[in-house]
This record gives C-alpha cells, structure tokens and sequence, in this order.
C-alpha cells in the first residue's frame, strides 16, 4: 500500500498543465520520430536526448517516457506500413501486420496493435510497481560481491544468449569495456587509454558513445546500401476494429503480455524471443490457423503487445539494479546518469520522488499515446513518405548536433565519427550493438564492484565468491559459457549458433 | 533468411579476418597501455588501476582467436537489415566518403562560425551525398532545420550550442 500512495504521489506530482503538455510533447515527437523508417526505438531515444538537456530532471523524466512508449509505438507503424524488414523486436508484428494492410485491413492492424500497446504497457507498467520495490528490497542487501556477480550474469545475457553468435557477441561486450575503461581510474587517478588527450581524461561520455553507435553507424550503414527505391507504403485511414476483430485480439493481447514481461524484466531477456513465442502460441490456439501467413490478427495483436510489455518489463532491472537489457534502456541509463542521478539499488531510497514520477509519467504518456494515435495514424503514415536523403542527412544532422552539446565541444564530433564507424563496422560484421553499449555504461560500476570485493579480502580471489546468491549467478555464467561445449560433447550440436538462428527467422518468415 | 543474400553467400567473407585483427590488436593496446601505468596499489585498492585492462587485454586477444577459427570454419555475421536497407548492393564507398567530409566540416567549422552555418553544410552536404538533387530546396530545408535547431535548443532550451560569427545577428 506504501507504494500505491507513493505512486498517487507521483501521480500528483506529474498531473500539472505544464507536465501534461511536457507528456505530450514527448509522445508527439517520439512517435513522429518513431515512426520515421530506419529509426528504431532505440535511436529515437538517443536523438531526443539533447531536447531534455536544458531541463529540469523530473521534467526530462517525463519527456522520456512519453519518447519512450511513443518511440516503440511508432517503429510498428512503419512495420505495418512499409513492405521491407525492419528492426528486429517488430519484425514478427510485421509478419501478420504487412500483409493485412496489404489485404486492405490496415486500419485494424493499427487499432490492435495500438490498443494492444496501451494494454501491455499499462499491464506492464502496474507490474513495475508491484515488482520493482520488491527487487529493490532485495537488491539493497546485496554486498559487492553479490553485485558483481550478477553484473556478470547482464553481461553474459546480452553477449551470449541474446544475439546469433556467442563469440560475436563477446567480442562487442569487450570492445564496450574497453571503452568503459577510457578515462581516469576513479580509486588511483591514473590515466587509462588516453594517450595524452586531455579531452578523454574524463572518459568517453556515454551520450556520445549511444548517439555514435545507433543514429551515426545506423545513418552510415543505411546510406552505404541505400535501397534505390524505398519501399512501397500502404495507405491507410482512420484505425478502428469490428466485433470479431477485438473478440479474437483481446485473448493475444493478454497472452502476449504473459509472455513479454518476465522476459524484458530478465537480465537476457530481450524482445525477440517473447515476440517469436507469442506469434507461435497464437497461430496454434486460433481458430482461424488458416489465416496466418496471409493476414491474422491475432499475429499483429499478441507479438505486438509482447514486444511492448517487454520494454515495460526492462524497466524493472533498470530502476531497481542499474542494469539496462536492452538498447533503450541502455541509453535511458546514461541519460539518467547525465542527470546526475546514480542508478542502482539505492535509487528508489535517494530519488523515490524522481522514480515514481517517471512510472506515473508512463502510465499517462501511454495513454495520451492511445488518444493520439488512433486519430492521427494517417499523419504519420505520410511521414513514412519523407524524401529518404533528407531523413538520413536529418539524422546525422541532429545526431552531430546531440553530441556537441554534451560537452560543447568539437573533439566529441570527431569521437562521433570515430564510434560512428564503428557502428558501421559491427553492422557489417553482424556483431550486436547491444552488449557494446552495455558493455561502456556498466564497466565502471563493474570494475567497481569487483575491486571493493577483493578489497574486503585483502586481495585474495575468494573475495569475489561472497554469498550464496552470487554463487548461483555464477553457476548460471558458467552454465551459460559451457552450454555449447556440453552440446557437442552430446552429439547434439546442431551446427553453429549462426545458422540456427537464421533457421528460427527463416521458420518465422515462412 | 530467404531474401538475404548473404545467408545463401558461399564465398567466405574474408574482411572479418580484419576484424579479428582489430580485436588482438585492440587487446595489445589495453596491454601495452596498461604496461605504462605505474602499479599502485595500496590496502584501500589492491587491485589497482592495472588489473582490469590487463584481463579485457588477453580476453580480447583470446576472442580474437575464437574469432578467427569460427571464419576458418565458414562461420559469418549476418549483416544487419532495415527498411530502407537493400544488401544486395555491395557498400556504397562514394557516398559514405562524401557523408564523412560533411561531417567532418561541420566539426571543424562549428566554432569559428557556429552552428546555424555549419549546420546548413552538415545538412545540405549530407542530403547530397545521400543523392538528392533539389540543391535549393535542400539549402533551404537545411537553413530552416538550422535556424529552428537554434532558436529552439540553444536560446530556448540553454543548450550548448555555439553562435560563431553570427553573435549578435540571431
């Protein structure tokens, strides 16, 4: 009950014309922005981070989470909309959604996957209240060793379960730690990879490392394969659902949730999957199996409220850990730590106001988002129509301007260029994006931790062991490094990670 | 991935041997960087500042190697796809140039002329390179966003964005 009145609190605080306004501006523009081709959730949130600069950081909190909701709302209007792939937490909803709209059910397409949204971001976001001071409870207890230990366990998540390939995935999360590393060491003062650069003395601002891999390395790896003729879009009109429409959406809005959730709330949990398990556990319970491949809604309607009651769900180990476990949260992380604001267990204790504004700030922008998308859906399709030269010289446009105003500081754009070309790189190669980010924004609490535990032993490596539940996110790193070791000494082995994944995405497809 | 070409690819994508040869030598700078520093450590900190560089270092190098034997064993990235992404192309080497260069004039001019102007070359630069051909529409789009940006972010907001040699005039 302690929490619900901290929420009405919240409530309280965010419910002012000025906040309100504040709230629809950010469901505005993060939509817009959003929607936009080739901006996924991820980059809108790091373009949109300047605008919240000048702010107060209660204000800024609120922006971003309208941007946030509005942000993932918009990517599955362009899946819906436009006949290509997109990125890969919507591409499911675009299975079933593209070739509604392209059987003329556009408009129903939108309304479940909006309705949808609003249902699994609210179930969602109710959830966060309910868990997230529970975790807080117990994440408080944690020694340092504890703590590192399940740093680890984030690490290994995103590097070796999310993603196709374990070694690739390894070799993004090493390539963001060591950029991680750039900087002063926090306990010796001494200088570390900055060879003598004073700019990089203060590390690499993580602002600058989320703009320079999602907006520059996307922009540049779009415009090196620029399609010579952007993909078709499908008209729509105003979004709206027959009885049977919502009679067969509802159950998949629910189930998807189920399943979103726990995986966004889990250290490796992601998208992806949820979004994959509700397509499939809706195409086995619908009554019209028939339908799937050639338009179902209940396809539109369960991945898209899975994808978005896990983003909801990494919301969870974001506020109560400090832990971000996917791109958006990554980068709402390093907002907050622009801020001033030091996330981690104790954030709930040090800023409760600043936390249960911005859950109650979710729970309105998410609404607003409701109200505002069902009328306006045919606006935003005719964003999807924007002259492709403009929209990516737009993005590298904001992404330098983003970056200067960090530090004000022409060095940062060409550290821009610099992480820009290393997005292009890893874009190539199929490395993930994602532990490289984490990889930068959690090393230094990582070194950290680790050097406070051995600390507590006078240097000994037992130190590290601490208690028992470090030793269970132990046995879950280890289980999870040997897993593939273990599957060939069973014969079992299906070949490499790579080829397996491409079959789960090409069963998806077919 | 039926329509992606370089699931079907047989040919060994040999550039990622390149990549493996950036992640040693990354690991070997980490090392050697981490040669420099002086070891200090005392009883508040014993491990010291040289610790977790020297174990990204080897880990790198170790990666690297994994790396290169799962090439070895025609093992590849999948590159990564979009809506506006077409891979059947190989990468467009012109264009990417002429993106740096107006990205690379723009960091160079934003302090002496400010951001309005470098802005406008950023924008206008970029949207040619990216193959639009409207020059005085893209001038005046690129103008405007900057001008806006300006007003908007750096006299509206407070951020931090430079006037150049236009102080006084905006």
């Amino acid at each position: 009950m302690d929490n619900l009145n901290h929420l009405l609190q919240g409530f309280g605080d965010v419910l002012t014309p000025m906040n309100l306004l504040i709230a629809l501006t950010g469901v505005v523009v993060g939509t817009a922005v959003g929607v936009l081709p080739g901006i996924g959730p991820a980059m809108t949130v790091a373009l949109l981070l300047p605008i919240t600069y000048g702010l107060e950081p209660t204000t800024a909190l609120i922006l971003f989470a309208g941007i946030f909701y509005g942000g993932m709302y918009g990517g599955s209007t362009t899946s819906i909309l436009l006949n290509t792939p997109g990125e890969s937490a919507s591409v499911v909803t675009a299975i079933e959604g593209n070739k509604m709209a392209k059987g003329g059910r556009a408009a129903q397409a939108l309304a479940t996957a909006a309705i949808g949204s609003f249902i699994a971001g609210t179930i969602g976001t109710v959830l966060i209240v309910l868990v997230m001071p529970q975790i807080v409870k117990f994440a408080v207890t944690l020694g340092a060793p504890e703590y590192f230990a399940i740093i680890l366990v984030a690490f290994v998540g995103v590097s070796a379960v999310l993603g196709a390939s374990r070694i690739r995935g390894l070799a993004s999360l090493l390539i963001g730690l060591s950029i991680g590393v750039v900087g002063i060491d926090f306990v010796t003062g001494q200088q570390r990879l900055t060879f003598g650069i004073p700019q990089l003395a203060d590390g690499i601002d993580v602002v600058v490392v989320a703009v320079g891999l999602f907006a520059v390395g996307e922009g540049l790896w779009v415009a090196a394969h620029l399609r010579r003729k952007a993909g078709e879009v499908i008209p729509v009109g105003q979004p709206w659902m027959g009885r049977q429409d919502w009679k067969r959406s509802w159950p998949a809005w629910l189930r998807g949730t189920a399943f979103g959730f726990p995986f966004g709330a889990i250290p490796a949990g992601g998208a992806e999957i949820p979004t994959f398990l509700s397509y499939m556990t809706e195409k086995k319970l619908s009554k019209h199996p028939e339908e799937f491949g050639k338009g179902a809604i209940e396809g539109v309607a369960g991945p898209e409220a899975a994808n978005n009651a896990s983003a909801a769900g990494t919301l969870v180990p974001m506020l109560a850990l400090g832990l971000p476990t996917n791109a958006t949260a990554a980068i709402m992380l390093a907002a907050l730590q622009g801020y001033g604001i030091e996330p981690g267990p104790l954030l709930l204790t040090n800023e409760p106001k600043l936390v249960w504004a911005l859950i109650a700030s979710l729970f309105i922008g998410n609404t607003l988002l409701l109200v505002l998308n069902l009328p306006l859906a045919p606006t935003w399709a005719k964003l999807l129509r924007i002259p492709r030269p403009y929209l990516y010289a737009g993005i590298l446009f904001f992404a330098a301007m983003g970056a200067y105003a960090v530090n004000g500081s022409p060095f940062d754009l060409y550290l821009l260029l610099g992480l820009g070309v290393l997005g292009f790189v890893i874009r190539r190669f199929g490395l993930p994006v994602l532990p490289l980010i984490v990889g930068v924004i959690l090393e230094p609490l990582a070194e950290k931790k680790g050097r406070q535990s051995l600390q507590l032993s006078g240097g000994d490596l037992s130190g590290l062991l601490g208690g028992p539940v470090a030793w269970i996110a132990y046995a879950i790193v280890v289980a999870v490094l040997i897993w593939p070791l273990l599957a060939k000494l069973r014969g079992t082995s299906g070949g490499d990670d790579d080829h397996h994944h491409a079959g789960t995405k090409s069963e998806v497809a077919a | 991935m039926s329509h992606s070409p370089t699931g079907t690819q047989e040919v060994k994508d040999r550039a990622q041997y390149g990549l493996c040869a950036g992640l040693a030598l990354l690991g070997g700078l980490l090392l050697f960087d981490a040669s420099r520093i002086g070891h200090a450590t005392t009883t508040n900190d014993v491990v010291g500042p040289r610790a977790v560089p020297i174990v990204l270092g080897v880990a790198l190098i170790l990666v690297a190697a994994v790396y290169a034997r799962d090439i070895a064993r025609g093992g590849h990235g999948e590159a990564e796809e979009g809506e506006d992404v077409d891979l059947r192309h190989p990468a467009d080497w012109k264009t990417l140039g002429m993106l740096a260069a107006a990205f690379l004039l723009n960091a160079v001019l934003i302090d002496p002329l400010g951001w309005v102007i470098s802005g406008t070359i950023l924008f206008w630069g970029s949207a040619f390179a990216l193959g639009n051909r409207h020059h005085i529409r893209g001038l005046a789009i690129a103008i405007a966003l900057s001008l806006a940006t300006f007003y908007a972010f750096a006299i509206g907001l407070g951020v931090n964005l430079p006037a150049g040699i236009l102080k006084g005039i905006l």
